[in-house]
């Protein structure tokens, strides 16, 4: 009894350590014009930068909190005892061997550098507000493509930052899209030449260590005609008491003909707010695909987006979103059809357990002179026991007659006949909730790569054991 | 590796759900290599015996005892049967969408026969063979777990499943219903080649004698209100066939209700 209790209280959550802060700068506890600036100067940045984020910071204070989602969470936020900077390296490595040890030895335990080596074009990996790792295929940079972090990226390409940085997400866009801007760092910035595919999908992984600690990273991938990538990214966290915040903005770009995909598989500790703006631009013909899975954190509010601006173009997102105990996911999609023959799907599949919240929040629209377009909107949600809780939020605007629309929504209990099945084959009850767990996943982990998906299924196992009263 | 006891050894077992009672006092012994046969109306108790046999939780046994091989079930959780032998051909098989068949089968064989039973070329041998034998297309291992199966497919699967687990107890539910001719044929076929020969049992529950025409029983006890009224031999099916219930009910319950006359 002691131990499930012990397990209860620390979570099932097998990446909460921490290793000791070696900071080599760490900006004092709070918010203001000062910090903004003071980050910026640190950067050395371009004037127009500094003054994106001072005009981001003022909108930040001025715009009220979001009056959804889950409100009295986001109450609970205290922007004055976040950090909003803090760096533990000095520098970006291309050679793990150069990366302090103990930084290294997190990344090591949590396979990055095994990852890289097997199936990946590039890594970049970030620890609190900058990225210790940086590297990328030899053959990927001499045909042109751009994979940087985010810092880097404005420093080596300052045109092309500033052409796109805040063309997809405007800072005025919500409360923390503007905070993003304002105290961003890290992140990736990534250009895909005319015509060039990245076979093997490059990857992000971000590291928070320290207690009440903000990251705000800042990613922009530019796919230019005919070209494709996939991008995947993922968290964890330290298990701490006090909260800590993440906050990124993702904007993409895929010009026409491109293809951009973007993979995310969210675990951090359930003393983070993870509230991230992600959204791209898809032009003529080209293609954009959100696969998104949140399994950890305290409050996620998520709504990759599309926006269909070019003939032709299309839009897929799956996602899934797995709530436990004190958890609320909201998570969900936006995409809007601007042009005509642009076609779109959504699938989000939620499960919820130990009193845990999942919500779908969606939006689909059609502008009225978007003709022929086709939207498909799938929502499935979970629930595993009776204190638990689902909620759709599916709202569609469709303002041209033309389009075709359908949305299927259900919400299912595990039954108590399905398990019996499964333990009548030798599965104990534990595995034969993952069993079902897993297969209602499916539809999603069969788009991840497969190394990543074995992870999940491992993931979810653990999140049932220690489950049956 | 016969063993002298019984593969199934039920000792005047009561069992009810939520306090009303629905076994009252079943004997039942399978020596190994029998099949024996569960004949009754619906509701009088058949699928009950199943379920308790292979756990289920909603059932509560009030007394009596059920053993495999010499060993005490109703101490064991169902999984825990499961790996000690035990098998449950489900009446109404559960679909759990997004687990693959092949993946399926390979877990559980895992479970049930251990890992090393579960790799390999000599795994794969044995699953295409029980699936030529099955009539089964090899599509059928990416599909998931009776999500949109049929009746007839359903029930295939469930033979498939019996015959790579080699299971020292069969249960049987209802494996007929819902198949045609052929169905019963290809099934039966699977029943035989999972049981005769080896030092298993099987218990085959139906209501009706069609099954029995492909899967020769030992022996058929006809089950009334709980209680095996009758035992006998494969005649007993045929005797049902043409007579019904009937006449043993009245035996079961007189209509003077005097237990001694």
């Amino acid at each position: 009894m002691a131990a499930k209790e012990a397990r209860e209280a620390v979570g099932e959550y097998k990446a909460g350590w921490h290793d000791p802060e070696n900071a080599t700068i760490r900006f004092d506890f709070g918010l203001s014009e000062q910090v903004v600036r003071d980050i910026s100067a640190l950067k050395n940045e371009p004037d127009w930068m500094t003054e994106i984020r001072v005009k981001a910071f003022h909108h930040f204070e001025n715009r009220p909190m979001p009056t959804w989602g889950n409100m009295s969470m986001l109450e609970e936020i205290d922007f004055d005892s976040i950090c909003y900077y803090l760096r533990s390296s000095d520098a970006t490595e291309k050679d793990w061997e150069d990366v302090p040890e103990n930084i290294r030895d997190t990344f090591d335990k949590l396979g990055i550098p095994e990852a890289e080596q097997k199936w990946l074009s590039g890594v970049t990996a970030q620890y609190e507000s900058e990225a210790v790792y940086h590297s990328i295929r030899e053959d990927l940079e001499q045909q042109g493509v751009i994979f940087l972090d985010m810092d880097s990226g404005l420093k080596e390409y300052p045109e092309l930052v500033k052409k796109w940085f805040c063309s997809v997400v405007p800072y005025q866009d919500n409360k923390f899209s503007a905070l993003n801007t304002a105290v961003w760092s890290g992140g990736s910035f990534i250009y895909v030449p005319k015509g060039v595919h990245v076979e093997m999908p490059v990857q992000a992984y971000f590291r928070i260590n320290a207690k009440n600690m903000g990251q705000f990273e800042r990613t922009l991938i530019i796919a230019d005609e005919g070209s494709s990538i996939h991008y995947v990214e993922g968290c964890t966290a330290p298990t701490y008491s006090t909260d800590s915040l993440h906050s990124a903005v993702v904007e993409l770009i895929a010009l026409p003909g491109a293809h951009i995909r973007y993979s995310t598989v969210q675990n951090w500790s359930a003393n983070v707010y993870n509230l991230v703006t992600k959204r791209g631009i898809a032009h003529e013909n080209a293609k954009i695909e959100w696969v998104d899975g949140n399994i950890g954190s305290k409050l996620t509010m998520k709504y990759p987006a599309v926006i269909l601006k070019g003939e032709g173009s299309h839009a897929e997102v799956i996602s899934v979103a797995y709530s436990g105990k004190g958890q609320h996911q909201d998570a969900g999609a936006k995409i809007h059809h601007l042009a005509s023959n642009t076609t779109s799907k959504i699938l989000s599949k939620s499960i919820s357990k130990d009193g845990g919240r999942g919500s779908y929040r969606g939006m689909v629209s059609v502008s009225p002179k978007a003709e022929n377009c086709k939207l498909n909107v799938v929502c499935d949600a979970l629930i595993l026991d009776d204190g638990s809780r689902s909620d759709t939020y599916p709202t569609m605007e469709v303002a041209n007659p033309s389009a075709r629309c359908e949305h299927e929504a259900s919400v299912s209990k595990v039954s108590d006949e399905q398990v019996f099945y499964l333990m009548s084959r030798g599965h104990s009850e534990e595995e034969a909730l993952a069993m079902i767990v897993n297969g209602f996943f499916e539809p999603f982990t069969r788009e991840l790569p497969m190394e990543y998906a074995v992870e999940l299924n491992k993931l979810m196992a653990l999140e049932m054991e220690g489950s049956i009263g | 590796m016969a063993s002298d006891k019984p593969v199934l050894d039920i000792s005047n077992l009561h069992a009810g759900i939520d306090d009303t009672p629905i076994l009252r006092g079943i004997e039942l012994e399978i020596p190994a290599g029998e099949i024996h046969a569960i004949m009754g109306r619906n509701g009088s108790g058949k699928t009950t015996t199943a379920n308790i046999i292979m756990g289920h939780p909603d059932f509560e046994v009030t007394d009596g005892g059920v053993q495999l091989d010499g060993e005490d079930l109703l101490e064991m959780e169902p999984w825990e049967r499961a790996r000690a032998g035990v098998f449950l051909s489900f009446q109404y098989p559960q679909a759990v969408p997004g687990l693959q068949v092949g993946n399926f089968l390979r877990k559980s064989v895992a479970a049930i026969r251990g890992e090393d039973e579960a790799k390999g070329t000599e795994f794969r041998k044995k699953l295409k063979n029980a699936m030529t034998e099955l009539d089964i297309d090899r599509s059928f291992l990416g599909r998931y777990v009776n999500d949109g199966f049929s009746g007839g497919e359903k029930k295939r699967f469930e033979i498939l499943q019996l015959m790579l687990l080699q299971p020292k107890l069969a249960i049987l539910d209802e494996t007929d219903s819902g198949l045609d001719i052929d169905g019963i044929r290809t099934v039966a076929k699977g029943i035989n080649a999972a049981v005769r020969g080896t030092d298993s049992g099987a218990l085959i529950i139906t209501h009706y004698s069609r099954i029995l025409e492909h899967v020769q029983p030992d022996r058929v006890h006809v089950l009334i209100k709980g209680r095996i009224v009758k035992s006998g031999g494969p005649e007993l099916a045929l005797e049902l066939e043409e007579r019904g219930y009937e006449w043993l009910e009245e035996e079961a319950n007189p209509p003077n209700g005097n237990m001694e006359g």
